[in-house]
């Protein structure tokens, strides 16, 4: 697998004054998958509606730090409004509709 | 059939499953591994043809610039279907109602420094959705992200203020027509373009001289600002049609 991703790399390759080692993005990377997949967990482990809304906001916020890693900040951009933003708004205010029925 | 059975059913489609996604994962290619040539292709033309830096917006709105119209017309229908239904439902409930009173008072627990917080993200919030509408063909952002960020600016207001001042600054009518305009706008790029004899969706505006400029990339940028406003209409639609129906619900109940 790392001699894939090495061989990647290298064609896309762009160095820059800002580039960081290859090492330094693979454990980035890998922080924030095991970040992802803890706040995956939470979301589900979280059983009252509202407060899981909330936590998925997080966990879109940290999948889109996760997409800014993989170098896809187009995809950043989508899964910030959608994910962390939109998403939660419509659950929170679903909701909201549905208790006041009650 | 006992819960024994049940379990032992259970077990067996669980089996059956992983089996089927264990040999689907591992014939997914290697993580960080790209096989298809398209990007490759398109990362070394679309600059040069499209004078367009932001690739991912120039393959959005030029290369598969007809999916991006279904896909914009995906979020236009489920606006207006939402619409339907709720606003059919709050007509129904509002028989016999004075019409101001319908609207109801917002929820009055709204404290000072929520008031200024969310006040002070108003501007930024703004000025953020329009730059990322408005720089589609320079750098990583365009119409579907800006669209969303402005829309968030009015349910901050709302936030703020009260559920009146989100209808005032956002009347039904303006936001259906916006999105109206919007979703109606992509589509017209398109036909233009046939009108003047070449493929739908053709990209038949000047292209510029600077790739990456904000006047550059012709009808990208134009597209860009279509998909803007109609998804920020959407989302104020859909939001403002929830917003209204729990104020009136929560009126009911009172």
């Amino acid at each position: 697998m790392s001699g894939r991703l090495a061989l990647t790399s290298h064609l896309l390759a762009v160095v820059t004054p800002f580039s960081v080692p290859p090492a330094l993005m693979d454990a980035l990377q890998i922080v924030i998958l095991v970040l992802v997949a803890g706040a995956a967990t939470m979301v589900v482990l979280t059983r009252q509606p509202a407060r899981q809304a909330i936590a998925l906001s997080a966990y879109g916020l940290l999948l889109a730090l996760m997409f800014l890693a993989l170098q896809a900040p187009d995809v950043t951009l989508s899964e910030l409004t959608v994910g962390a933003v939109a998403l939660p708004i419509l659950l929170m205010l679903t909701l909201a509709k549905v208790r006041k029925r009650e | 059939m006992t819960a024994v059975q049940r379990r032992w059913l259970f077990f067996a489609g669980m089996a059956i499953l992983a089996g089927f996604y264990l040999w689907g994962l591992s014939g997914l290619p290697g993580f960080g591994n790209y096989p298809g040539p398209y990007g490759f292709v398109i990362n070394r033309i679309a600059v040069a043809q499209t004078n367009a830096t932001g690739v991912v917006s120039a393959v959005n709105f030029e290369y598969r610039g007809f999916d991006t119209v279904g896909e914009e017309f995906i979020l236009f229908t489920a606006a207006t279907g939402v619409a339907t239904v709720l606003r059919q439902l709050r007509n129904e409930r509002n028989e016999g109602q004075a019409g101001d009173e319908a609207l109801g008072p917002g929820s009055a627990e709204t404290t000072d420094a929520v008031r200024l917080a969310t006040l002070v993200f108003v501007g930024p919030t703004v000025l953020f959705g329009w730059y990322l509408g408005s720089h589609a063909q320079t750098s990583p952002s365009g119409g579907f992200q800006g669209g969303v960020v402005l829309a968030t600016a009015f349910v901050l207001i709302y936030l703020a203020g009260e559920f009146l001042v989100f209808r005032r600054i956002s009347p039904v009518n303006l936001v259906d027509a916006v999105g109206a305009v919007g979703a109606g706008g992509f589509a017209v790029v398109g036909i233009t373009a046939v009108a003047l004899g070449l493929p739908y969706l053709t990209n038949f505006l000047g292209l510029g001289t600077v790739p990456g400029a904000v006047s550059s990339s012709g009808t990208i940028a134009l597209i860009s600002f279509f998909v803007g406003i109609e998804v920020a209409a959407a989302f104020v639609l859909i939001v403002g049609e929830l917003l209204e129906q729990t104020l009136l619900v929560r009126r009911g109940a009172a």
